[in-house]
């Protein structure tokens, strides 16, 4: 099984019905088999604050969400992730393509990729870093944790792990 | 009229139904007014209203209302084409409009200016979108509330505020007894 389906596979596994997303390239195979799973709701956003806004509300409308993002985004949503998701105590997985790692032909993705983890250390956010393509077998029991633990959980997903791209 | 007239003279029309309200002093306004289990209030972030409001919407059955003001809508603009294009047909969003920042001392807001939310609102692809004034938001609201039709209301209403205190519930208890209480109705 690819990453893609095992990722898409686990989501449906978890329940989770609503997901909002900003594309990457990195992540552009999860979003198109996501939107041929008719699970899934998929409402994109414009900005990921907006999504954070929108699981909230999915998730007090009784499903599950997730976001899918890029880490450059970590810059746009912290005021939400920390005002309304943590300070309501909401789950919320984030999977994130970790943009400017090993493998990036993009020097500006480098800028974000250094703050990447120091900022979810800073929020107190759990975070899973999937560098090989073996990594992602813990995907289905980090959603399960985040569930359990009803706080925003952080999936870092790398150049490598996605094969170059 | 101001915001805060607007709020009590909706009130016996929205106090069964579930309310987003957003930060500031519209939740607080509503608090005071009448606080109930269907209403969540919104303590922090800025512009989310109406996203959160949407997103309630687009998963459960329940009709859902959502406050917002001008200044909020103009912080997350891209809810206007979020909302136009996932249509909720059980989603109303009423924009209090006093062209202003309420909350923070009434600085004006492009709203107040020569920017029209209605003009936006259509431009984004959203279908049912009516500009009212504020002695006519109750009576627009309720036909909006008969219908089920998503509906963008923005409310024309004068700048000014009254004092009222402080959201003191704790947010986890905002969020419980709203989902509680939205699981038991759907």
């Amino acid at each position: 099984m690819s990453v893609t389906n095992k990722i898409v596979s686990d989501f449906k596994n978890n329940k989770i019905e609503f997901i909002t997303s900003v594309p990457c390239k990195q992540l552009a195979s999860v979003l198109t088999e996501i939107d041929i799973s008719p699970e899934i709701l998929h409402v994109p956003c414009n900005k990921e604050d907006e999504g954070i806004g929108l699981c909230a509300g999915a998730f007090m409308g009784g499903k599950r969400p997730a976001i899918i993002m890029q880490n450059t985004a970590l810059g746009v949503v912290i005021n939400s992730l920390v005002t309304l998701t943590q300070f309501y105590r909401m789950p919320l997985p984030m999977l994130i393509s970790y943009r400017g790692e090993v493998g990036e032909p993009v020097a500006c993705q480098v800028e974000m990729a250094v703050h990447t983890k120091a900022l979810l250390e800073q929020l107190r956010i759990q975070t899973y870093h999937f560098h090989s393509e073996q990594d992602v077998s813990e995907f289905d029991a980090i959603l399960k944790h985040c569930f359990m633990s009803k706080r925003p959980v952080a999936i870092l997903t790398d150049a490598n792990f996605w094969n170059g791209y | 009229m101001i915001r805060y007239d607007i709020i009590k003279q909706i009130l016996p029309l929205i106090e069964d139904q579930f309310v987003v309200c957003n930060i500031g002093l519209p939740s607080q306004e509503l608090y005071q007014l009448s606080d109930q289990p269907t209403n969540f209030y919104m303590l922090g972030t800025m512009g989310l209203a109406s996203s959160i409001g949407l997103g309630l919407a687009l998963v459960q059955k329940k009709k859902i209302l959502a406050i917002d003001g001008d200044g909020s809508i103009l912080t997350n603009l891209g809810t206007l084409s979020t909302i136009a294009n996932n249509v909720a047909n059980n989603f109303i969003l009423l924009i209090i409009d006093n062209g202003s920042y309420g909350s923070t001392g009434d600085q004006l807001t492009y709203a107040g200016k020569k920017t029209s939310l209605k003009e936006i609102a259509v431009a984004c692809g959203c279908e049912n979108v009516l500009e009212c004034q504020a002695e006519e938001t109750a009576g627009v609201l309720k036909s909006a509330l008969e219908n089920d039709k998503m509906t963008i209301i923005v409310s024309k209403c004068e700048s000014g505020n009254v004092k009222v205190p402080v959201v003191e519930l704790d947010p986890v208890i905002i969020r419980h007894r709203f989902m509680t209480k939205l699981k038991n109705e759907n």
